[in-house]
């Protein structure tokens, strides 16, 4: 028998192993909860220590079925320190972690997708399917054809180029919808009542949810088995915020890290901010927003864990912030200039957010604080459309040459041979 | 006035399986009376103790979501298709 199933957050009433994301009694979400002390011999920080690099090390606290195999080896992204970075928004002790370069698509959404199709080919589904905002339609597409699904992928119609042509390029079926992403969630949940179909972030999506976890389990084992002071994530549905928590509540419980009160800070883009907004002005509750921004992958107006992020944020004494697409775009530019690391507009968000955290003093330059980086920027150039002009081509000739440097204004240091 | 309400798979056992009802309601309140003689198992899975629309419920009138119309105060017109759908969240505290 598995150690893990379903439970009611709200009732408590427990429903097995099911593909199911409502409790039929209350209405209210369902969750994956462990019998923690079936994995207390197994999950130790030796035996984690000597597993392949990659989210399967952590296991015994994903919602495996028991004769899985992983095809694929996701996460154990870099834990980065950022020096630079960390100097120019005025703070010392900086990381990021860098789900840009998350395997097999290139975001966080890769933890999530493997741990919903582990238990979607348990449930005997053949075709998979999401709403998406794009990363997690790249991820579910790759991880499909990877493991022998078939895939329908649903997404807002005006989506970037780049995040539509990644989830065609594997096969999949793209289905446009003339509408938001909450409309497209809302289509989904109909869909997913009508057909059997494994919908990663509807019917699996407590499994799913589960696999976020395994950012916040790498964080602490990267710092050396402790938890940060503070972490800063970017919200769309508000999901991973609230699962880094659980991943840092789980190694206390185990014994794995000590007790830390960690400070959790959420990241919207002004242009959809229900989250923030809520935060800001003391609300329990989201009211819903229409977005216009160009973080597209976080331009969920009605996010539905928002209720359990705003309650993981205030709980924890941290805050939530959100920035303008201008701020968006120079945090990008930012992070590439000081650490090398192309993120996406959502990555814009979250450092741009951390600026304004370290400069209200809400982030205190002497504790440790980890910048979750979710997606790459290859998928999002056009939010850097323009920011960049070309110049014109040079004959191959070294006279040539000389003449364009000496006409350049920024003259490159001699290098010492 | 005639307007329709889509009950979703997850709430049709309280029901006895009617998914759509067709019925002269003119707000939400007014449905929710409707839907509550009709089927009285269904009540607590709408509103909670306090009678408050349940926080994972969202309740659509032709694919907007009524909190955009004016939530409650918004008056149905002839035809609206009404939609309750649960949210999907995966939290935790």
């Amino acid at each position: 028998m598995a150690h893990y199933e379903l439970r009611c957050r709200e009732c408590g009433k427990t429903w097995g192993n099911q593909p199911r994301s409502i409790c039929d009694d209350c209405f209210s979400p369902l969750e994956v909860s462990y019998d923690y002390d079936a994995v207390r011999g197994e999950f130790t920080r030796e035996k984690i220590s000597q597993r392949p690099p990659n989210i399967w090390r952590y296991s015994e606290l994903l919602p495996l079925p028991q004769d899985f195999q992983p095809t694929l080896p996701v996460g154990f992204t870099p834990l980065l320190t950022a020096p630079k970075l960390a100097k120019a928004l005025g703070t010392r002790k900086l990381f990021v972690k860098n789900d840009a370069v998350c395997l097999p698509t290139l975001s966080f959404k890769d933890r999530v997708v493997s741990v919903a199709l582990s238990q979607a080919r348990a449930f005997g589904f053949d075709t998979v399917s999401c709403s998406s905002t794009g990363n997690l339609a790249n991820s579910v597409a790759a991880q499909a054809a990877r493991n022998g699904f078939k895939a329908w992928i649903f997404i807002p119609a005006d989506l970037e180029a780049a995040k539509i042509l990644n989830t065609q390029v594997y096969g999949a079926k793209v289905v446009r919808i003339a509408g938001s992403y909450d409309q497209v969630n809302r289509l989904c949940s109909q869909i997913a009542d009508e057909h059997q179909w494994g919908f990663v972030n509807v019917n699996l999506r407590p499994y799913y949810a589960e696999g976020s976890k395994t950012v916040g389990f790498e964080i602490a084992e990267q710092l050396g088995w402790r938890l940060p002071d503070n972490v800063v994530v970017p919200m769309a549905g508000g999901s991973l915020i609230v699962k880094i928590k659980k991943a840092f509540d789980e190694l206390i419980t185990l014994g794995l890290v000590d007790p830390k009160q960690v400070k959790f800070f959420g990241a919207q883009a002004t242009g959809c901010s229900p989250i923030s907004t809520a935060v800001k002005n003391g609300n329990a509750e989201i009211e819903p927003q229409k977005p216009a921004t160009i973080a597209r992958s976080l331009a969920i107006g009605n996010p539905a864990d928002g209720h359990y992020a705003i309650k993981v944020i205030t709980k924890s004494g941290g805050w939530s912030e959100d920035v303008s697409d201008a701020e968006v775009v120079e945090s990008i530019q930012l992070l590439a200039e000081t650490e090398g690391v192309f993120t996406e507009t959502a990555g814009g968000v979250t450092v741009g957010c951390t600026r304004k955290l370290v400069r209200d003093g809400r982030i205190s330059p002497d504790e440790t604080t980890v910048v979750c980086i979710t997606g790459n920027g290859l998928k999002t150039t056009d939010a850097l459309a323009g920011a960049y002009e070309a110049d014109d081509a040079i004959a191959p000739k070294l006279a040539e040459f000389e003449r364009f440097l000496s006409n350049t204004l920024e003259v490159p240091e001699a290098v010492e041979a | 006035m005639s307007i329709t309400v889509q009950i979703p798979t997850a709430l049709r056992r309280h029901t006895s399986g009617v998914g759509k009802l067709n019925c002269s309601a003119a707000n939400l309140g007014e449905l929710f009376s409707v839907l509550d003689e009709k089927f009285p198992e269904l009540k607590p899975h709408l509103r909670d103790e306090a009678g408050q629309v349940r926080r994972f419920l969202n309740v659509y009138v032709n694919e907007e979501d009524i909190r955009f119309l004016g939530g409650p105060s918004y008056a149905f017109q002839d035809g609206d298709e009404i939609l309750l759908v649960p949210s999907i969240a995966g939290g935790t505290e």
